[in-house]
């Protein structure tokens, strides 16, 4: 009986020690995403792998979810320096190892913030751009 | 003849010792996979000229042993030899057995072997290796349900001898498929043949029935029953048409190759200047797994005949596998015909291998789970006749 | 409803001009070669292609190795022997067996119309872009190599150790296949590869890049006008890589 209520007791507390274990998630830097918290938490699976596939096979890189551009904002620092997916403070850790679900993604991409990326087109201005290259030769052939 | 008795055999320390000793190779060939998952391919002895190594000879020789394991039951339900009904069961088991054996040193070998569900569900159908996926999992199902109703009582046999037929015809596909893994691969002048399919057919009758014999035999003395002499030398002598016909085909195969001028280069490599490959080649695959048994079971036929018959063209079907496998990728791509490579890593020459443990370890722990999955299957399920003596042979020949 | 007699000339050349203003302003940062201006990523109607001039390529110089892989973040670090060493891009130098005359150039992924790689894969994961570029989805790569049996110029290579620090534009992990991209994530940004910006930069300009697709484009009338050849023409693979003085 004793036992029945000790339990009893336990589970009601329960709420109050969860509070401890839940993840602390670090403080995203930018603008909030306009899907709302709870949208992205669930689906962001879905969209970064819808995403993939028209990058990847269509060459379609006019999307909404690189993983480059996720970092831009969800880039954790410590000692200055952005971490990456080895140091358990980095930001897809904190949940990922809270829910134990294994990520593949970082086998193959980097898991810090993009520096070298070519984000926008190249204008004809710039010398490695096809258009800058292509005056270059049809030149070099006259 | 009497109706035959199916039981379990007993477990008695032998079979629980050898068990343990399968198992123990089982956990070596984990460990091999869980380091080299860890540090990568790195420390095994394929690389990027030779991409498929020593566990791909174990599980090619494994899957080409169990389609052909298939046909001591195929002989019996579709081509109405009686004396083989009694074995038809464990060679159902058996085949099953060996191809999942030879399956599992496949895909424990993946760089990705975590992605086995997307190798599943994803299919490219203009691959054969696709196919091969598909064919080597409904081989398992419908070998399985092959076995179910020759185990079910009541049941019409001509059901169960349809289910054989079927059953002979998938493995037909299967063995197929597997040799046009090679045979359609455009790029490798010692692969790019159509005869690889119809040559693989033939060694897996050869090889399925050499496993078959030495595992059936070795069940027997474990559990202390008779495996008759008349059926073992009528076996042996079933082996021998068998090796022969893998001789004929291989000896098309190479005669084909040396006629046209643009593969010169790689038959002269097999047959004359390829070092280990030669020396696989002649000495082992013709003469060993070959002439040898050839002679035993026809000019000596025996008991003892047959078992080193069949352990003869298991060592051969080995190094040919091995020389399929790995000759064909040591010998170099000809990229730029007319010319000598003179600076350039690993052009135009000759690519060396030398396994590794890892490998080594990998490829028997295949054995050793089909030989284990075979043996706990005898154990559990009622697949192994109590009595295969010539007194209880059937009266046709 | 306008009464066609009072279509003017000015109507026409203010709504030529509009046209022209439109093609132009969604044209301005894509060259209008092959395929629309418009097309968001890989173009079918573009076929990009390389042609390496053999004659100008110096066998001292690898550049266009380097470049690559500092562009895509392989070969260094790599503990294994050059076995194992992945070689998205190599130099080979070459004797005629009959005359003696000896040639250089690099070799990679020849980008073929007919990619035997992309016919074996068993999950479909060596892919072939609408513009040509054939790729490896390492999503799906399960690591089987059958592609590497598959290529006849040994164009792909298996990772064989794990990977760190990736460069962000070549994802690239350990037990998957890889090979060169032709550099899609520049291409589809409207720049050059990285081996052909070297090979110029090093005053060679021995590899040639554009639309093969294209009839006015520099690469396509240096395939009309002289002789060059594909690797392993025999198979029939139509590669859109072609050498020129081999």
């Amino acid at each position: 009986m004793i036992m029945r209520i000790a339990l009893l007791l336990a589970c009601l507390a329960a709420p109050v020690w969860a509070g401890d274990l839940m993840p602390a998630i670090p403080a995203a830097t930018g603008d909030p995403h306009p899907e709302g918290n709870d949208y992205m938490r669930r689906n962001h699976m879905e969209m970064m792998k819808h995403d993939r596939d028209l990058t990847l096979r269509q060459g379609d890189r006019d999307i909404g979810a690189s993983l480059g551009q996720c970092f831009d904002c969800h880039a954790v620092e410590v000692a200055g320096e952005p971490v990456g997916y080895d140091n358990e403070q980095h930001f897809c850790r904190t949940c990922h190892d809270y829910a134990a679900v294994k990520v593949d993604c970082f086998m193959c991409h980097t898991s810090k913030p993009a520096t070298d990326i070519h984000r926008t087109m190249a204008t004809a201005d710039e010398p490695n751009s096809i258009a800058a290259y292509l005056t270059r030769v049809e030149g070099a052939e006259q | 003849m009497e109706r035959t008795i199916y039981r379990e055999i007993r477990a008695t320390p032998q079979v629980m010792q050898l068990g343990g000793l399968l198992a123990a190779f089982i956990l070596a060939a984990l460990w091999s996979v869980y380091t080299v998952e860890h540090h990568g391919h790195v420390i095994t002895g394929m690389t990027n000229q030779i991409v498929w190594g020593l566990p791909h000879v174990f599980a090619i020789f494994l899957i080409v042993a169990a389609s052909g394991a298939l046909n001591v039951a195929s002989i019996a339900s579709v081509f109405g030899q009686k004396a083989y009904k009694p074995m038809a069961r464990f060679s159902s088991l058996l085949a099953i057995a060996l191809l999942v054996g030879g399956l599992a040193v496949v895909v424990l070998d993946l760089g990705r072997p975590d992605r086995l569900i997307v190798a599943m569900t994803t299919y490219n159908f203009s691959s054969v290796f696709a196919w091969n996926v598909l064919l080597y999992n409904g081989f398992i199902v419908i070998v399985g349900g092959y076995l179910v109703l020759q185990m079910m009582r009541k049941v019409d046999p001509r059901l169960v001898k349809a289910a054989g037929l079927v059953a002979f015809l998938w493995r037909l596909a299967l063995t197929t498929g597997t040799g046009s893994i090679f045979g359609w691969l455009v790029a490798r002048p010692g692969y790019d043949a159509a005869i690889m399919a119809p040559l693989f057919i033939v060694m897996s009758f050869a090889f399925g029935l050499a496993v078959f014999i030495l595992v059936t035999l070795w069940l027997f003395t474990l559990s202390g029953r008779i495996f008759g002499d008349a059926l073992l030398i009528r076996m042996g002598r079933l082996l021998g048409i068998f090796a022969a016909a893998v001789l004929y085909f291989t000896a098309v195969q190479h005669l084909t190759n040396l006629y046209a001028t643009e593969h010169g280069g790689v038959e002269r490599f097999i047959l004359r200047d390829g070092g280990i490959y030669t020396l696989l080649f002649w000495g082992v695959q013709v003469v060993i797994g070959g002439l040898a048994p050839i002679a035993l079971v026809f000019l000596n036929p025996s008991r003892s005949s047959t078992v080193l018959a069949a352990t003869l063209v298991i060592i051969g079907g080995f190094a040919q596998v091995y020389v399929i496998v790995i000759g064909g990728q040591a010998y170099p791509l000809d990229i730029f015909p007319g010319f000598d490579v003179i600076e350039g890593f690993n052009e135009g020459i000759v690519n060396p291998y030398a396994p590794s443990i890892y490998e080594l370890l990998l490829g028997l722990g295949g054995v050793a789970i089909a030989l284990f999955a075979a043996g706990l299957g005898a154990k559990v399920l009622r697949v192994l006749p109590t009595n295969l003596s010539d007194a209880n042979l059937p009266a046709d020949r | 409803m306008t009464n066609r007699a009072e279509l003017t000339r000015r109507d026409i050349l203010k709504s030529g001009a509009a046209v022209a203003s439109l093609t132009l302003a969604s044209g301005v940062t894509l060259m209008a070669f092959g395929g629309s201006a418009d097309a968001k990523g890989a173009d079918a109607g573009k076929r990009w292609g390389l042609l390496i001039d053999a004659g100008k390529c110096d066998a001292d110089c690898s550049d266009c190795v380097t470049a690559c892989s500092t562009e895509n973040g392989w070969g260094h670090g790599d503990h294994g022997s050059p076995e194992t060493d992945p070689a998205w891009i190599r130099k080979v130098t070459l004797k005629e067996q009959s005359t003696g005359r000896t040639v250089s150039a690099p070799i990679m992924c020849q980008h073929c119309e007919a990619p035997p790689c992309v016919d074996v894969c068993p999950t479909g994961a060596s892919m072939q872009r609408p513009d040509g570029v054939v790729l490896v989805d390492k999503h799906i790569c399960i690591g089987c190599r059958y592609c590497m049996m598959a290529c006849p110029f040994k164009a792909r290579s298996f990772v064989h150790e794990p990977v760190a620090d990736q460069k962000v534009n070549a994802p690239r992990g350990n037990g998957t296949v890889e090979s060169c991209t032709l550099c899609v994530h520049r291409v589809d940004k409207g720049r050059i590869p990285a081996c052909v910006e070297a090979c110029e930069q090093a005053g060679h300009s021995a590899i040639l890049f554009g639309d093969l697709n294209d009839p006015d484009s520099p690469i396509s009338k240096a395939l009309e006008q002289y002789p060059s050849i594909a690797l392993r023409d025999d198979l029939g693979l139509n590669p859109a890589v072609r050498y020129q003085n081999m």
